[in-house]
């Protein structure tokens, strides 16, 4: 089964950490990917710029409204995700426990659609 | 057939003989099968252009047999290698096949190699990837596209799966003592997760998953050619050829899933049923049956209605509750809810379906929830059976089912 894991945190929280949570929040990271890498679960991932730098677009009456800053405004913002394939809606769970954000904020662990189904 | 098309399934036919003759010779599975794969990729550029060779099965054995060799030096192992091999291969061996020499030997190794890649230490999803590969001879980068994750991801898998068969000791060769049950139990719930994955992928744009049907077929084909007498292999084949029969029927134009009861029959393959009933008859004059076939038995029942109204449900409801006895699970008590309601009443089925409350294994499982939309429906309890359809459109993560589910849902009520 495919997961999604929506990383969610509030922007610039690493500069508050000291240097040594830094670099242990870093490092766990890092491992926590080169883990899922070897395993054949990671399928992919991206990390999202700074929500100031974020356009919402909305279309009303077919007119187009661009606005700055994100769709909902909050203290927190989704900061990127990661794509995996796990056995199970535990493993997915436990990875996304091991993610550092989830210490700080929260992770999100969203199943993934396919097109694939069976009749009824 | 193409010339191309006419290449590719000579390949894929030679791959595990090439293979099992390569593990025979160096052992190392790991680095023979890579060196298989290498020559499998040089005869996809040459042949085409340069023409089959008259010896296809030594061509390809020579081109791996060279690449496995050149890898060992380049691993600087030269010296030690060449020792060991000179030590353990008879002198014969060094002699390419000559051009004619198509033999490939009393042994066929495919039932060898399966029993390899799916050997218990691995999980399901890298047994089906080493089994395409190695005995399917498909490439990482087709089972990656066939299975919708990015290639470096496959390779990853395959590559672990190899390094744990080597960690748990597998080893190329009869096993000892007799061949036991599970190890070819193992092999055929792999060919039919195979299966699965391209059946259910539709008959969309998707060829390169819906292929994966045929190739379960093939493969388990070949299965059947070297054990004709396990009524469990046949079984097998018989369902996959009974289910895939209903492939063009299952789908409408815009994708939405037909059920069965509502199907156009005359799109069935008639040929794939005759086929599939014929393969299940037989087996089952064989003694005891198994699992899969009984499951075949069932979709045959289903195949010879000619409308959905002729079904021989008694006879269903039969084989579910054999099926239920002898290999006893939530699915099978869900399916033989469905053949109840038909035989004894919604009602009845509704009562069985109430068995599974408590199965930790099915709680949520959108499967129960569309059934007992289903039978609510038909008992005439419109609104709990929209209830149940809607609950099990949230709880699928599959689309053409959420689409499927929210029609009923929507129809329910306005009895359309």
């Amino acid at each position: 089964m495919k997961f999604m894991l929506l990383i969610h945190n509030r922007p610039g929280f690493v500069e508050d950490l000291s240097d040594a949570e830094r670099t242990e929040l870093f490092g766990e990271v890092d491992a926590l990917m080169a883990e899922l890498t070897a395993s054949g679960e990671l399928l992919g991932g991206e990390a999202l710029a700074d929500p100031t730098q974020t356009r919402t677009v909305r279309v009303r009456d077919g007119v187009p409204a661009v606005t700055d800053g994100p769709f909902v405004e909050a203290k927190e913002h989704f900061a990127g995700y990661l794509l995996v394939e796990c056995d199970s809606t535990e493993r997915a769970v436990e990875i996304a426990g091991r993610w550092p954000d989830a210490r700080y904020w929260a992770m999100e662990v969203r199943p993934v659609m396919t097109e694939s189904g069976t009749e009824m | 057939m193409s010339a191309d098309a006419h290449v590719e399934g000579l390949l894929r036919e030679l791959t595990p003989q090439v293979l099992g003759v390569l593990v025979r010779r160096h052992g190392q599975f790991d680095a023979c099968e890579d060196a298989v794969q290498e020559a499998l990729l040089a005869a996809t550029v040459q042949w085409p252009v340069e023409g089959v060779p008259d010896s296809p099965w030594g061509w390809l054995l020579t081109v791996a047999d060279r690449r496995l060799i050149d890898h060992w030096r380049s691993e600087r192992a030269r010296r030690n290698r060449e020792e060991r091999l000179a030590a353990q291969a008879p002198a014969d061996e060094y002699v390419s096949p000559a051009p004619d020499d198509d033999a490939v030997g009393d042994r066929d190794d495919t039932l060898t190699l399966l029993f390899l890649c799916c050997h218990p230490a691995l999980t399901g999803a890298s047994q089906v990837a080493l089994t395409l590969r190695a005995v399917g001879g498909l490439t990482t980068a087709q089972i990656a596209g066939a299975f919708l994750v990015p290639e470096s991801t496959m390779a990853q898998r395959i590559s672990r799966a190899k390094q744990r068969i080597k960690a748990a000791g597998g080893r190329f060769g009869q096993p000892a003592g007799p061949e036991p049950m599970e190890r070819l139990g193992a092999v055929l719930q792999v060919l039919y997760l195979i299966f699965n994955e391209g059946y259910t992928a539709g008959s969309g744009p998707d060829l390169l998953r819906t292929d994966l049907t045929a190739e379960a077929i093939r493969l388990t084909r070949a299965v059947r050619r070297l054990r004709p007498d396990d009524g469990e292999v046949s079984g097998l084949l018989a369902l996959m050829l009974l289910t895939d029969a209903r492939r063009a029927a299952r789908t409408a134009a815009d994708g939405e899933l037909i059920p069965l009861a509502e199907q156009d029959r005359s799109r069935w393959n008639a040929e794939a049923i005759r086929e599939g009933t014929e393969l299940v008859t037989d087996a089952l004059t064989w003694g005891p049956p198994g699992p899969y076939q009984l499951q075949a038995a069932i979709a045959a029942v289903h195949a010879e209605a000619a409308r959905a109204e002729d079904t021989d449900w008694p006879q269903i409801l039969a084989l579910y509750r054999l099926l239920d006895h002898l290999s006893p699970g939530p699915m099978v008590t869900l399916n033989r809810s469905v053949a109840t309601a038909m035989v004894h009443g919604p009602r009845a089925g509704l009562e069985l379906l109430d068995t599974l409350a408590g199965d930790d294994r099915m709680t949520g499982h959108h499967r129960v929830w569309a059934v007992r939309g289903h039978l609510l429906e038909l008992a005439g309890d419109r609104e709990p059976a929209r209830a149940a359809y809607r609950e099990a459109a949230r709880r699928t993560t599959s689309l053409p089912e959420r689409r499927y589910l929210e029609i009923r849902a929507a129809r329910v009520v306005d009895g359309g």
